[in-house]
């Protein structure tokens, strides 16, 4: 069963379309990623399906409700992490904890079993006010409290933007203990990197989804060779290389550039042709999420 | 079927009493966590409290308009009967300072240095005179005022309150009678304590409750709050609860105040007095409220309730100027200052000391603002973010 299902879902601010018209449905109990820069949508997409705002056009569903219909329903059935900190910044973290529960109607002790792994670790500071908090421990403040009256889908969105990578790859692990608790996770991310940490991905950008798949399949849909270059002189190689015939695409890509090759490339004839570059080298590499969503954002 | 039915009728009142417990936790929970902020806040409280130290200390005792040591100097070339006892009563009176008597030519010369502010000239033939207009006789003026009016309004207050008292008693066959009823000295005190709560409530009320709300809008807090079970609607209600016990506290203070301290006499009744203010919190709690549903940042709700309705709170809700001698188009628009019908309530009662139903009029008005403003805001009121 679909526990979320989006139909030809859009929104727009003025002339700008935050969402064009998307697509996709999350099983139960999965965790689903939304991959994507600043602007791709994402935030839009998670205030329409936790019933903040209406869409322009299309239907969803969350737990089989109408986003529209049965709003009222849906906001006591999941939990929602906004991207920026939402949390009482002058409450304690037991303040807050128990400010949320109250409003649910529910008591932080008989939630406490699912809350308890992810609050166990901020309990030591329990007396501190929030705003003193790292951004980490915040975090996970965050989610005790999207969590505390047992909600059975969980929005987060961006949880592990702007905090240290120790925190990053802990709040991935209680994201996969929730799911495997039977909450269904949708989850955004900027960082490409933390694509496989999902079952299922959805590649956005500028208000459109570009691939679903598992990360694997994602990856698989890259059908091309792919080939790392360096030299000493990164800049002109980039667009000397870009001119040799049988090079689709060249783009930096952290220390190197990645090039994308199509049916005619020689790798021998391009070392050839560019031999006037100094300590030129080429290998071929694995292609990445990145590397997908680069090249479907081309197409 | 049946049995169902019968289960559901005999579980009801349980169920209810379920829920209501429920209801009543959450709104405690609410109360609680907003009186937290305000408590942890405590710059907010300071500038609050300091606000209302300094309104009182600043009309109490500088912005006054009241009679106070006025130095009063006498010309008299015969000291008659009539004369000292005149003197007798400028002389015992706390409000004026008798500097002795002066020749007619020194007049100006002390007037000009200041030394006094006013000269009290008896004719020459004050007796004889007096004795003519008590009998009911045609005479020309036996007394000269001559007042150092580079001050207006001391000035004034000081000529009325000199002509009752040495008029005195006397004065019944004069050509014309005066009397300040209800305040005769001019007490200044009388004119400001309503106009400081009229000032004060919507300050309390208004401006801090639009600004805690729109904080949940900047923070991002009522995005959280929107998405759970919890009504909107609840969680302002529960945000006013709090506001509505310090204005509460700041009126009883005021009221204290005022009786003791200011001797404001509060003849009309303290209960009409206190319920007359309760219905002006709730008015200012609903404009507090429209103000945070309207604007978006806590800057724009501070210039909303503390630039466009302090200022012509403090203008034209005839606190400061008397509303009859506005021009006609700023007259009309008083009538839409809910201060105005407060401040006139209030002086009605504290001052002239007439009973709470002799106010009817301006309670009935307040109490239709107060029923449109917080309407406007149950309309305006949205569970969306946009």
């Amino acid at each position: 069963m679909n526990v979320i299902e989006v139909n030809n879902l859009s929104k727009g601010y003025g002339k700008v379309k935050a969402l064009d018209s998307i697509s996709f449905s999350v099983k139960r109990s999965e965790l689903f990623g939304l991959i994507g820069p600043d602007g791709a949508g994402k935030t839009t997409l998670f205030r329409l399906l936790t019933t903040l705002i209406n869409p322009d056009e299309g239907s969803a569903t969350v737990d089989g409700l109408d986003i529209i219909k049965d709003y009222r329903k849906i906001r006591s059935r999941v939990g929602y992490m906004p991207g920026r900190f939402s949390l009482y910044p002058d409450l304690t973290v037991e303040e807050n904890l128990a400010f949320f529960a109250a409003i649910f109607g529910v008591k932080v002790k008989d939630s406490y079993d699912l809350v308890a792994p992810i609050y166990k670790q901020i309990e030591p500071f329990r007396k501190r006010q929030a705003h003193n908090l790292s951004g980490g421990m915040k975090q996970k403040l965050a989610l005790s409290c999207a969590l505390i009256h047992h909600p059975s889908v969980l929005f987060l969105d961006e949880p592990t933007t702007g905090i240290d990578a120790v925190s990053r790859s802990e709040l991935w692990d209680m994201l996969k203990n929730l799911k495997e608790k039977g909450i269904t996770i949708l989850v955004s991310t900027p960082y490409m990197d933390e694509a496989f940490l999902c079952d299922r991905i959805a590649l956005c950008n500028e208000g459109r989804i570009l691939g679903i798949d598992t990360p694997q399949g994602i990856i698989e849909q890259f059908d091309s060779k792919l080939f790392e270059v360096r030299a000493d002189n990164m800049f002109a190689l980039l667009e000397a290389a870009r001119q040799v015939e049988g090079v689709a695409e060249c783009y930096p890509f952290g220390q190197a550039h990645h090039l994308v090759a199509d049916d005619n490339f020689n790798m021998y004839r391009f070392k050839e042709q560019l031999g006037t570059f100094s300590n030129l080298t080429i290998t071929p590499t694995e292609p990445t999420i990145e590397d997908v969503f680069i090249n479907l954002m081309k197409q | 079927m049946p049995c169902q039915w019968m289960k559901f009728f005999v579980c009801w009142p349980a169920m209810r009493k379920e829920e209501n417990k429920v209801m009543r936790n959450n709104l405690f929970a609410l109360v609680k966590k907003e009186s937290l902020h305000i408590l942890r806040d405590k710059r907010t409280m300071l500038i609050v409290i300091l606000i209302l130290v300094v309104l009182i200390v600043l009309f109490r005792f500088a912005i006054t308009t009241e009679v106070n040591n006025v130095n009063v100097a006498l010309v008299a070339t015969d000291r008659t009967n009539g004369v000292n006892d005149a003197v007798n009563r400028i002389a015992h009176n706390d409000y004026f300072t008798f500097c002795g008597y002066i020749n007619q030519d020194e007049i100006d010369q002390q007037l000009r240095s200041g030394k006094v502010s006013a000269v009290i000239v008896f004719a020459p033939d004050f007796d004889r005179r007096m004795e003519q207009i008590n009998a009911g006789l045609p005479s020309t003026p036996i007394i000269q005022l001559i007042v150092d009016a580079s001050n207006v309004n001391s000035a004034g207050a000081a000529t009325a309150y000199m002509q009752e008292i040495l008029l005195g008693t006397e004065s019944q066959q004069a050509m014309f009678e005066t009397r300040m009823l209800f305040n005769p000295q001019m007490k200044s005190a009388y004119n400001f304590v309503p106009g400081i709560m009229g000032l004060i409530f919507i300050l309390v009320c208004a401006m801090m409750t639009s600004v805690s709300i729109v904080r949940e809008k900047e923070v991002g807090t009522m995005e959280v709050l929107l998405v759970s079970p919890m009504r909107p609607t609840k969680v302002f209600f529960a945000k006013m609860i709090p506001y509505f016990v310090i204005s509460c506290v700041v009126l009883i203070i005021i009221l204290l105040l005022s009786y003791y301290l200011l001797h404001v006499p509060m003849s009309g009744g303290v209960w009409g007095i206190f319920s007359m203010s309760l219905l002006y919190v709730l008015l200012s709690l609903s404009l507090g409220l429209l103000v945070s549903i309207v604007v978006k940042t806590q800057v724009a709700a501070l210039l909303l309730s503390g630039m466009v309705m302090m200022l012509p709170m403090l203008l034209l809700s005839g606190m400061l100027f008397p509303i009859e001698n506005f021009p006609k188009f700023f007259e009309v628009l008083s009538n839409v200052v809910p201060a105005r019908w407060y401040i006139e309530g209030i002086r009605k009662m504290m001052i002239q000391g007439s009973p709470f139903v002799a106010v009817w009029k301006e309670f009935t008005i307040l109490l239709g603002m107060t029923v449109l403003f917080f309407g406007m805001s149950l309309l305006k009121f949205n569970d969306k973010l946009e």
